[in-house]
């Protein structure tokens, strides 16, 4: 009886592969991998700061990475991933008050997170674009 | 069984669990999540606001004492958010030997950079 169970493949839920995404898994990783993200922007935060207590030079060259072309293409991925995190964070700050469960409030609430973060993310680089 | 009849309801809630701080992590994780809303979204703002500034009005700026503090806050908050969040998704997902090296990795590693930020925003202040 044993040794037949152990023969057996225990049964697998299914993978996440074959699941039509939505909105609701969709945003559910979208703030695990933005979270992960800025994790790793945490690192630039504490290098940036390092820098700025060393002198002007070490500071200029950081600043200048950040400056750069590809610099400024990340900092803007990351400044939309930061507003994804915050207001999908806001969103599960909610659900933690028993409120907003039900399926018509979930998808308002991931579509509207989803247009602020554009909304802000735009709003945080307008003085930039309009400034270069 | 017997034994489990003779303590008291709330004796057994007591025992109940090895750690008996279940909660702790999640709880934690909201209150570093609701320290962290004005926190980032102040940090955002003013670089927003230093952007064409050079680096003599950055520190002018980095030394007030209003400035330090939130900084310091920020780090704090920030840090202990990223340790909490990151040991979620370990656990989640690595299930090998390297389990228990990534964890600590995250905790030291946090530990490491939120103090290197502290002393960094710290000399800033009162460096000479």
């Amino acid at each position: 009886m044993s040794n037949q169970a152990a023969e057996r493949p225990r049964p697998l839920s299914p993978n996440i592969q074959i699941y039509r995404p939505q909105l609701t898994s969709v945003l559910s990783i979208v703030n695990r991998v933005t979270g992960a993200l800025l994790s790793v922007c945490g690192i630039v935060l504490v290098v940036w700061l390092v820098a700025a207590a060393t002198g002007p030079h070490v500071y200029a060259l950081v600043q200048g990475t950040i400056a750069s072309w590809i610099g400024q293409i990340a900092l803007f991925g990351v400044t939309f991933a930061f507003f994804l995190h915050l207001c999908g964070g806001i969103r599960h700050l909610v659900w933690d008050t028993v409120h907003g469960f039900e399926l018509r409030s979930i998808y308002a609430s991931g579509w509207a997170i989803v247009a602020a973060s554009v909304v802000l993310t735009l709003a945080a680089w307008l003085p930039r674009l309009f400034a270069g | 069984m017997d034994r489990q009849r003779t303590r008291s309801p709330l004796a057994r809630a007591r025992g109940f669990g090895s750690a008996k701080h279940g909660a702790e992590h999640w709880w934690m994780q909201r209150v570093s999540a609701v320290a962290l809303v004005p926190l980032t979204l102040w940090f955002v703002a003013s670089i927003i606001a230093h952007t064409g500034s050079d680096y003599a009005t950055f520190i002018v700026w980095l030394r007030t004492p209003l400035i330090s503090i939130l900084m310091v806050l920020l780090l704090i908050a920030l840090f202990y958010h990223t340790a909490l969040g990151l040991q979620v998704v370990i656990e989640d997902y690595v299930h090998s030997g390297v389990k228990f090296a990534a964890l600590v990795a995250v905790r030291l590693g946090c530990f490491a950079l939120a103090t290197s930020g502290i002393v960094a925003a710290l000399r800033i202040r009162f460096g000479g």
